[in-house]
């Protein structure tokens, strides 16, 4: 099959062999990173702009390294230096970037379904970096493709996620991912964090962290955001380690061989112990090298679409 | 000048009229309605195979003027209610300034005079200001001719100040209409709290934000033996609290909007920020409830929350746009076909939500088509459908989630007070209407301006 669509906005959107397609791609592209000189001429003479609103340095970072090794030209907007200081409206900057005649925006922004208003006004490539609580779809595919790395397929994987489910574009972009691909998701949290109606996606719950370990061949450990001021409850942070928290201790009591992952940042001592960050479970860094072959997929397959969307 | 209305489909529930009938207007007024009226009347419309009905009465309408003309004047509004079969409007106080003193509202009517198309109403705020601080001088917005009180868009949240102010209505004997929301359990909530919200990463707007500001102002109402209004009822429960306080014998009216009868949650697929609304759409539950309700007399009218929003308020980020949409020229189309089509209600009783309740709950002689009333009537193809085109809206909106659908029920001529304030142009013109035609609007479906006075 060949990949249609101009953007990337979230997993919710893609078919199973679309995403396979993304998984596959990038799995040709890990090669690229290995070498001497590690850069092909896939995307020469294309420009991608990461439009960030939102502070991130390894997303920003990550496809920034993917797009200058697929040989793009890349350019980087920071909002406070831009003129979305200076009331500029989101698509207003959009038309601007596409004027410039760019081919790929990159964006990050705090509020949900942001890329998928840009992507609508736009004819140039959006791929979504994160947006609000809704999708963060290259980490899920290169969760996925890690996973695929260590396991050999999807199909049939018990995959937990464990943290703050109800604000996580991670959460929720794994979640589709890992369903549609025919894993076993189960969500582990306190009640407080799991959103309204989140197993109509197909995905279990759970409250017992150690009950969902003994199952799971691999658990991704959400970061907590507990320098989130939402007004909301949130649990207390020692007492969500002793109740949440990966430590040595229940990992000896976890199905044997459990892959551990984290997207990143890590909050040591908070959501998982320095022991298990650091430890032979953990692939944790795989992921970050990971993250440069799916993104690279992900630009090369937009900028390859045939069809725009509307 | 007079009118004359041949071989329409007379729908008259004041007088249980539904039935093939002529309608005579003379000096604004109806002077005849029977089965055959012979008359050389200056305008005669061939109304064969068309409803003949009175014309809707809106009452929750956003004129935005005075303040916000860049989103909606009066003249506007009053253009596109007059497109969508409404001749009588309650204009919502959400203004700027607020409608919350004599001054005000004798600005706004003296706009009114110059520029309304229809019948313009108006709302009053309970608290000055609508900060829900102190409250307006009732006795005061009710003599200068408000007809109802609301701090529409905010909920009175002070249960000791809500209570004067039911008691200061009943004393000056004005309506109070509620915006029934807890906004400590609405928040920053901006689509109905369910899946639909989880899968967009959305804050939730729960029922209970709703339906528990419902049941207090029931409450309040009740102590006070005032009688009380709710509007925009879009949940399950707040429709079980008002059928309970309503067999208790308590005085509670309540009116829903199209939008809560036609579309649910699960209609937001891609961020449409038209479909923002306040009380947000809710789920296919919900809408069953609601349209039981409407159908089992629970729900008294249909009201449009007609809530006009400029594209640069709607065309950014979901979290920031606007709540509303506007709602004037689709509201009768989306009723024939959700309620009509699909056997909920039949014409009678639609009439009556529209035109009929309404006019009663506000207290203005209005929905009716018996002799010496204004002759304020729409003329209906029911079966006529359209594309809701956005270069057609009459709104200085056009934030409206049904632009470039195709809708049901076309309003082929609005007459206010015995004129013709819109003839649809793209209906053929029958050759009985040649007075018409060279006469009050040979030209197009713009409404026919400036030739109404209100009349409150």
């Amino acid at each position: 099959m060949s990949w249609t669509k101009k953007d990337l906005l979230g997993l919710e959107y893609l078919t199973p062999e679309e995403i396979e397609l993304i998984l596959n791609t990038a799995e040709s592209f890990k090669e690229v990173s290995t070498r001497e000189i590690k850069k092909v001429p896939a995307l020469r003479g294309k420009t991608a702009v990461n439009l960030f609103y939102e502070p991130s340095t390894r997303t920003r970072v990550s496809f920034e390294v993917a797009a200058k090794r697929l040989s793009a030209d890349v350019i980087n907007i920071a909002t406070e230096t831009s003129s979305v200081k200076k009331g500029e409206t989101l698509i207003d900057t959009g038309k601007n970037i596409q004027a410039l005649k760019a081919d790929i925006i990159i964006m990050r922004h705090n509020y949900s379904g942001a890329a998928n208003m840009l992507a609508r006004a736009l004819e140039i490539s959006v791929i979504n970096a994160g947006d609000g609580w809704h999708e963060h779809p290259t980490q899920a595919l290169l969760d996925i493709f890690t996973l695929k790395e260590k396991f050999g397929k999807i199909k049939g994987l018990n995959v937990a996620i464990v943290g703050d489910i109800a604000h996580s574009r991670v959460a929720r972009s794994n979640i589709w991912g890992l369903t549609k691909l025919g894993a076993k998701v189960t969500l582990c949290a306190p009640e407080m964090l799991l959103p309204v109606g989140i197993e109509l996606t197909g995905a279990k719950t759970s409250s017992d962290i150690d009950e969902v370990l003994k199952n799971a061949d691999a658990v991704n450990v959400l970061r907590m955001q507990f320098e989130r001021d939402e007004g909301a409850a949130f649990p207390e942070q020692l007492d969500y380690y002793k109740k949440f928290g990966i430590t040595e201790e229940r990992l000896v009591k976890a199905k044997k061989g459990i892959v551990v992952m984290h997207p990143g940042p890590i909050n040591r001592g908070i959501e998982m112990s320095s022991g298990v960050a650091d430890g032979v479970n953990s692939v944790i860094l795989e992921q970050v090298t990971n993250g440069i072959a799916v993104r690279m997929a992900v630009l090369f397959l937009v900028s390859q679409a045939k069809e725009a969307r509307q | 000048m007079s009118i004359l209305i041949k071989n329409g489909r007379v729908i008259d529930p004041v007088n249980k009229i539904d039935a093939q009938m002529d309608i005579l207007i003379e000096q604004h007024k109806i002077s005849r309605v029977a089965k055959q009226i012979n008359f050389s009347a200056d305008t005669l419309i061939d109304a064969t195979n068309k409803i003949v009905a009175p014309g809707i009465v809106d009452m929750h309408v956003h004129l935005r003027e005075p303040g916000r003309e860049d989103k909606e004047t009066v003249g506007s509004a009053t253009a596109a209610a007059a497109k969508g079969g409404v001749t009588t409007v309650l204009a919502m106080p959400n203004t700027y300034p607020a409608m919350d003193c004599a001054e005000h509202i004798e600005l706004l009517q003296g706009i009114i005079n110059k520029t309304a198309v229809v019948n313009v109403f108006i709302c009053g705020t309970i608290t000055k200001n609508r900060q829900g601080q102190e409250l307006s001088d009732i006795l005061v917005l009710k003599k200068i001719g408000a007809v109802a009180i609301s701090d529409d868009g905010c909920s009175v949240d002070s249960a000791e100040l809500m209570f004067e102010a039911f008691k200061k209505a009943k004393q000056a004997g004005i309506l109070i209409i509620c915006h029934s929301e807890d906004k400590n359990l609405s928040g920053n909530g901006v689509i109905n709290l369910g899946f639909n919200s989880t899968r967009l990463g959305l804050r939730g707007i729960s029922n209970e934000s709703e339906y528990k500001r419902v049941s207090r102002d029931i409450e309040l109402a009740e102590r006070s033996g005032s009688p009380v209004h709710i509007a925009h009822v879009s949940c399950r429960e707040s429709v079980d609290i008002i059928a309970a306080a309503k067999h208790k014998g308590i005085q509670v009216t309540c009116e829903t909007a199209p939008h809560y009868f036609s579309l649910t949650e699960e209609d937001i697929v891609d961020y449409d920020t038209n479909m923002k609304v306040n009380p947000p759409l809710r789920t296919k539950n919900d809408l069953v409830a609601i349209k039981a309700g409407l159908k089992n007399m629970v729900i008294d009218a249909i009201a449009s929350d007609h809530a006009p929003h400029t594209e640069n308020e709607k065309d950014i980020e979901f979290d920031r746009a606007e709540f509303g949409k506007i709602g004037l020229e689709s509201g009768l189309a989306i009723s024939i076909m959700e309620l009509i089509d699909k056997k909920i209600l039949n014409w009678s009783e639609l009439v009556e939500k529209l035109a009929v309740n309404p006019a009663k709950i506000l207290g203005i002689d209005k929905g009716t088509l018996s002799v010496g009333a204004p002759a304020d009537i729409m003329i209906v193809d029911a079966n006529k459908e359209f594309v809701l085109d956005k270069k057609s809206i009459a709104s200085k909106s056009k934030n409206s989630p049904f632009i470039g659908k195709i809708v049901k029920g076309s309003v082929e001529y609005t007459i206010c007070n015995g004129k013709i304030v819109y003839q649809n142009k793209s209906s053929p013109c029958s050759a009985m209407d040649s007075a018409l035609a060279s006469g009050a609007n040979g030209t197009g479906s713009t409404p026919v301006r400036g030739i109404n006075k209100s009349l409150c």
